[in-house]
């Protein structure tokens, strides 16, 4: 029994060593580093310096709002593209079920950077798809390239993946007789739908949401490359205070917050959307 | 006789004619909407790839592969003319390897532990893992970025390294462990009866039976790392990987060879992750067939 207990460790240690040093300590580090006071040619030291945090969000609490602005819409448009594609897959999709969900991944297999710049091509004032968009009205002044909606879009597409994973998981597992007993029972196909379906999906969605939301928010390069000066978000913000003006204790103070603010709220989320959804103890209480 | 036939003909057609129109139309959309919206889906993800595959063949004009201006096997032909480009390649690749084996490595010691193993802890062991995956990129770049700061590493290759072990362990671990959750122990349990010690059991009966999962978690660490930009953007220094490669000509003008390489390494990944699945199926129905007494 000691023997095992020895070998659990001996197996957990090496992973979790390096977990703890490459990612415990450095978020620790972090924090500290958010309360330094100093200059990059003086030299940091730590003093408690809270009032960074104060500085952080009055200079940048609009990039902050606007981060999960976009993020949030981008979750929604992403949960509203990928539900009919997971659900067509898993109910009409048969035999090339398989060959669907690889084709739904396949964008995983080139570089995010590319996509992104693929989209600025597609995207750009020049391009036959903005033509048409501006035809129908879509397109202002026959741009898209550096408004809100470019970012978003992008942020959608790039994410897009990450929401359909969870919604085709979760779907695959629903046991189709519980369909047929709501039909047995008169119920509509469309009240099906919303009755049987959907709430059994639940923890695919609340998956979904979580995975391309947490991302979207610290996301810089789709308003790097789709966005203008007016559609920064904090990523962008922290990148360029970490990398360019190497004010690390701000910059840190913005990252730091950002962790926070996104564990508390997906801490809530989850708490409102259903633990038990995400565990997907659902099917146990209808069975 | 003729008229006669020819009125029967139209009287016929004309019935049919009418129904296939509109009301069958609708019907019909009705009926294949979702096969159809599924199609759209897809080709709005595919979308980009294509464009990037077309824009191999492009001939700019300007420094920008941007706007298509004619057809071109140029850049095919010198795709490994662009040296710093090749450089930033070949780290990324070897960099890629690197960390998908260690990582598997390890995660697949962590998926063992906490699948098979009662110890204290377990349960923060879990959280640990998790916990990388489940912040924002930019986060733990960042805080890598400020430990290897304060630490004094100086950055490059190596942190590198570190970085993208870190990341891919808790990916690794769940890919693993899925596989191990479903896993039949009384074929463990008849190596033991039968002789085997412990090291001779997980050779012989455990690792090939998680094979598949290994290789799982050796392809998606090597996707994961390749495609890394934010947490490399924090934590390279002056080394280039590939998507970094990119990131800095974006500013400058980017050579048409950048989508001869990401077609290569989008056919190229591809390639192998079909190979896979195909073995890993391949050798899933011999061994049912194999294990099935009757057989």
């Amino acid at each position: 029994m000691i023997r095992r207990r020895l070998t659990g460790y001996a197996l957990v240690l090496p992973g979790a060593a390096w977990l703890v040093v490459l990612f415990l300590i450095p978020m620790y580090l972090m924090w500290r580093l958010s309360l330094n006071s100093g200059a990059v040619e003086s030299g940091f030291h730590f003093n408690w310096e809270w009032a960074n945090y104060k500085e952080a969000f009055t200079l940048y609490q609009e990039q902050f709002f606007r981060s999960f602005y976009y993020a949030g819409i981008a979750t929604v448009v992403a949960l509203v593209i990928a539900y009919p594609l997971a659900y067509g897959i898993i109910f009409y999709g048969g035999r090339y079920k398989t060959i669907l969900l690889l084709l739904v991944l396949a964008p995983f297999l080139t570089t995010y950077l590319i996509r992104t710049l693929a989209w600025e091509t597609i995207l750009s004032d020049q391009s036959p798809a903005v033509h048409l968009l501006s035809a129908v009205g879509l397109a202002p002044g026959g741009h898209v390239l550096g408004t809100a909606g470019a970012v978003i879009a992008g942020i959608t597409y790039n994410f897009l993946p990450f929401m359909v994973l969870p919604l085709f998981a979760s779907l695959e597992t629903i046991d189709k007789r519980y369909l047929e007993a709501a039909r047995d029972l008169y119920a509509s196909p469309r009240s099906a739908f919303w009755r049987v379906t959907v709430p059994l999906s639940t923890p695919g969605i609340v998956a979904g949401a979580l995975l391309t939301f947490i991302p979207a928010v610290g996301d810089y390069i789709n308003a790097n490359f789709l966005g203008g000066p007016n559609n920064r978000m904090i990523g962008n913000v922290v990148q360029g205070l970490y990398l360019t003006e190497r004010n690390y204790p701000m910059a840190a103070a913005l990252s730091f917050i950002l962790m926070v603010v996104i564990t508390v709220a997906v801490a809530i989320y989850i708490r409102v959307a259903g633990s038990r959804a995400l565990m997907g103890d659902d099917l146990s209480e209808l069975g | 006789m003729s008229v006669n036939g020819e009125t029967a003909l139209t009287v016929n057609r004309m019935p049919r004619a009418g129904a296939r129109s509109p009301a069958k139309a609708i019907a019909w959309l009705r009926r294949n909407a979702i096969r159809i919206y599924v199609g759209v889906a897809i080709a709005y993800l595919l979308l980009p790839i294509a464009v990037i595959v077309l824009f191999s063949f492009n001939e700019p004009t300007g420094r920008y592969n941007l706007v298509w201006s004619g057809f071109s096997f140029d850049a095919w032909i010198h795709a490994f003319s662009v040296q710093v480009l090749t450089e930033a390649l070949v780290n990324s690749v070897k960099l890629a390897a690197l960390s998908a084996v260690v990582a598997t490595a390890l995660g697949t010691a962590m998926a063992m532990a906490l699948v098979r193993h009662r110890f204290l802890g377990r349960r923060l062991a879990n959280l640990l893992v998790i916990l990388p995956m489940t912040s924002p990129e930019i986060v733990v770049g960042s805080a890598l970025l400020s430990f290897f700061l304060i630490v004094g590493i100086p950055l490059g290759f190596e942190t590198l390294i570190l970085a993208h072990i870190m990341f891919s362990i808790g990916f690794s671990t769940v890919v693993v462990r899925s596989r191990l959750v479903n896993f039949d122990r009384s074929l463990e349990d008849a190596a033991a009866d039968l002789g085997a010690g412990p090291i001779a059991t997980f050779r012989l009966v455990t690792l090939p039976l998680i094979a598949p999962a290994i290789g799982g978690s050796l392809f998606l660490c090597f996707v994961l790392s390749l495609d890394d930009f934010v947490v490399s953007n924090f934590n390279a220094g002056t080394t280039l990987t590939f998507p970094l490669y990119v990131f800095g000509a974006s500013q400058r003008g980017i050579p048409v060879q950048v989508n001869v390489i990401a077609t290569m390494l989008f056919a190229g990944t591809l390639l192998i992750g079909l190979v896979a699945a195909l073995i890993a199926r391949r050798r899933g129905r011999t061994r049912f067939v194999a294990e099935d007494p009757e057989a």
